[in-house]
């Protein structure tokens, strides 16, 4: 895998231990140390609150992989349900589905999890909500079209001659099919979901203050750029390297499992 | 083709109404109370039912989605809970914005993507290519709320050359049209690069540079040509992105366009608004999206004849 991706992973994951072992507690407040450099005891400086940023980071990280984890859980069982059927079952219901595939297809993702967020006012529960609708599409567009495939593979027609009934058949050929595929989607995924997450907290309709969260401390960041430009480019720079681990380790698995992602079909 | 563009329009009209319909609903299904929010929690009852009364808001939900959509044909989205103006008049200042700095980002992408794009592809594989194309990876990866930040640090408080925000003079639009742009150029630099290598070993330049044109006409009337056709694609495609980066971007740079005006409403619960710039956003994505196409068949001709 690539080096400078398992480098930053190394460090993200040293600090998530460090942070779980010694319980840092994100909110502790020292007023007379606002907005302060990198010192021993703040080791990215502090926030306008007095707040240790890496701490915050490190909280942030784990608040914003929580809601990422949930939302790839909604989006991709939602997905692979709806393409599954589609794919599986054909006719009318995948031309109904596939309608519905193509009017939430015509939309980016994130302009859709603004969107509802907006209209769904800001709370984690309607964060959850508003990133899974933006979401859930590509997973069933994948589903469907690697269950197609499967579908009219021989050893499934095989399996049907002999007397299996659809349920048999899903769960024992054609759901196999679709783990390695849909894995590598999800990977890619979910650094897309990071950043849709930080764009929503960043606009204030994500995770709401005090709790820490990635878009949210870059959201307070931009307004002090001029007295402590080292919060913002910390917490810039630390989104990308997440997105940029996730990514790297997308690439990673598409190339050691070998799989084909397959769209249209 | 004629009954092709009918069904389009038709089709386009669908969904600009299914998104209207869709988060009408919702807005109206959301646990929440706009009257509430209006007028506080220490309103009295009967004052409640007489804002409630005269808004419209006692009438079953399919009479209200009647009633502003009738509204919205006679140009009226209603008035701002907030500021009590109409949000129309809002709605077309703060479109127009956008409107500026959107096209002025594309501006931006299309000359400089065209030009980075070609001479990275005439002097490919050299250090020129690579450092174009490297860099251009960097700008890919990086987000807007990231993006922005950097370039006021960089331009403003280190060079100090161009104002951190607002709307004064020609000297602001430049950052935020840059923050807008930078990641669609980078992504326009490389598909006009691999677009261009591919197409001088195609057969048509060859075909071309046989007859004994110059290279200067092969490059504008075979090469340009026929790359114009995938960039205006992925521009038409990019368009949705460019949208949600311009709510970003007119945050951070306190840009009064559509973008602002969604996340400022949504701060302060004013419902007719939050409502219009969903619209606005949706219909204008939607109606590029449709643009797009059309410009598509009449740059590409075998699209015209299928």
């Amino acid at each position: 895998m690539n080096k400078i991706a398992l480098f930053f992973f190394a460090v993200w994951s040293f600090f998530v231990v460090v942070r779980l072992a010694l319980n840092w507690d994100a909110n502790e407040m020292i007023f007379y140390k606002i907005l302060s450099d990198p010192s021993t005891d703040a080791w990215l400086g502090r926030d306008d609150y007095g707040r240790s940023i890496l701490a915050r980071l490190i909280d942030g990280l784990i608040n914003s992989l929580t809601i990422v984890f949930i939302v790839t859980l909604v989006a991709s069982s939602i997905g692979i349900i709806i393409g599954v059927v589609a794919g599986y079952f054909g006719g009318k219901i995948d031309q109904l589905i596939s309608y519905f595939i193509n009017l939430f297809m015509s939309f980016p993702g994130i302009l859709l999890a603004i969107a509802f967020a907006a209209i769904l006012s800001p709370g984690k529960l309607n964060l959850i909500i508003a990133l899974s609708i933006g979401s859930w599409v590509s997973y069933a567009r994948l589903a469907r079209a690697q269950t197609l495939i499967t579908k009219n593979c021989d050893y499934v027609k095989a399996s049907k001659t002999m007397g299996s009934n659809d349920f048999w058949i899903l769960k024992k050929h054609i759901l196999p099919a679709l783990q390695t595929p849909l894995l590598v989607e999800g990977t890619y995924s979910v650094a897309g979901l990071i950043i849709a997450e930080a764009s929503l907290s960043f606009l204030g309709l994500g995770i709401q203050a005090p709790e820490a969260s990635l878009g949210g401390m870059m959201r307070d960041s931009v307004r002090f750029l001029l007295v402590s430009p080292h919060y913002a480019i910390f917490v810039g720079a630390s989104i990308m390297s997440l997105v940029y681990c996730i990514n790297a380790t997308g690439d990673f698995l598409h190339k050691y499992w070998n799989v084909e992602i397959i769209h249209d079909r | 083709m004629k009954n092709n563009l009918a069904f389009e329009v038709f089709y386009l009209v669908l969904q600009i109404f299914g998104i209207f319909t869709i988060s009408f609903i919702l807005l109206h299904l959301v646990p929440g109370d706009p009257i509430l929010v209006m007028l506080g929690e220490s309103s009295t009852i009967s004052d409640r039912v007489a804002l409630r009364e005269s808004l419209g808001l006692d009438q079953p939900l399919f009479q209200q989605l009647y009633h502003s959509l009738r509204g919205i044909f006679q140009g009226d989205f209603g008035v701002s809970i907030f500021s009590q103006q109409p949000v129309a008049q809002l709605i077309t200042e703060a479109i127009k914005n956008t409107y500026v700095l959107a096209i002025t980002s594309l501006m931006i992408t299309l000359t400089f993507g065209l030009t980075a794009g070609f001479f990275a592809a005439k002097n490919q594989g050299q250090w020129l290519d690579k450092w174009i194309s490297n860099s251009s990876l960097f700008f890919i990866s990086i987000p807007h709320f990231f993006l922005g930040p950097l370039l006021i640090l960089l331009f403003s408080i280190f060079l100090g050359w161009l104002p951190v925000s607002g709307m004064s003079g020609f000297n602001s639009i430049i950052l935020p049209a840059l923050t807008l742009a930078l990641g669609l150029l980078a992504v326009t630099i490389k598909m006009t690069r691999n677009c261009m290598v591919d197409l001088m070993n195609s057969d048509v330049v060859r075909t071309a540079r046989a007859k004994g044109l110059s290279e200067w006409s092969v490059m504008i009337h075979h090469v340009f040509r026929l790359v114009l056709i995938p960039i205006v694609t992925l521009l038409g495609m990019q368009f949705g992105s460019l949208l949600s980066g311009a709510v970003i971007t007119e945050t951070i740079f306190s840009w009064d366009g559509i973008g602002k005006l969604l996340v400022d409403s949504i701060q302060t619960r004013d419902y007719p608004i939050t409502q219009a710039c969903i619209l606005l956003i949706a219909t204008s994505y939607v109606c590029i999206n449709f643009l797009t196409e059309i410009l598509y068949q009449f740059i590409d001709p075998r699209m015209r004849h299928s």
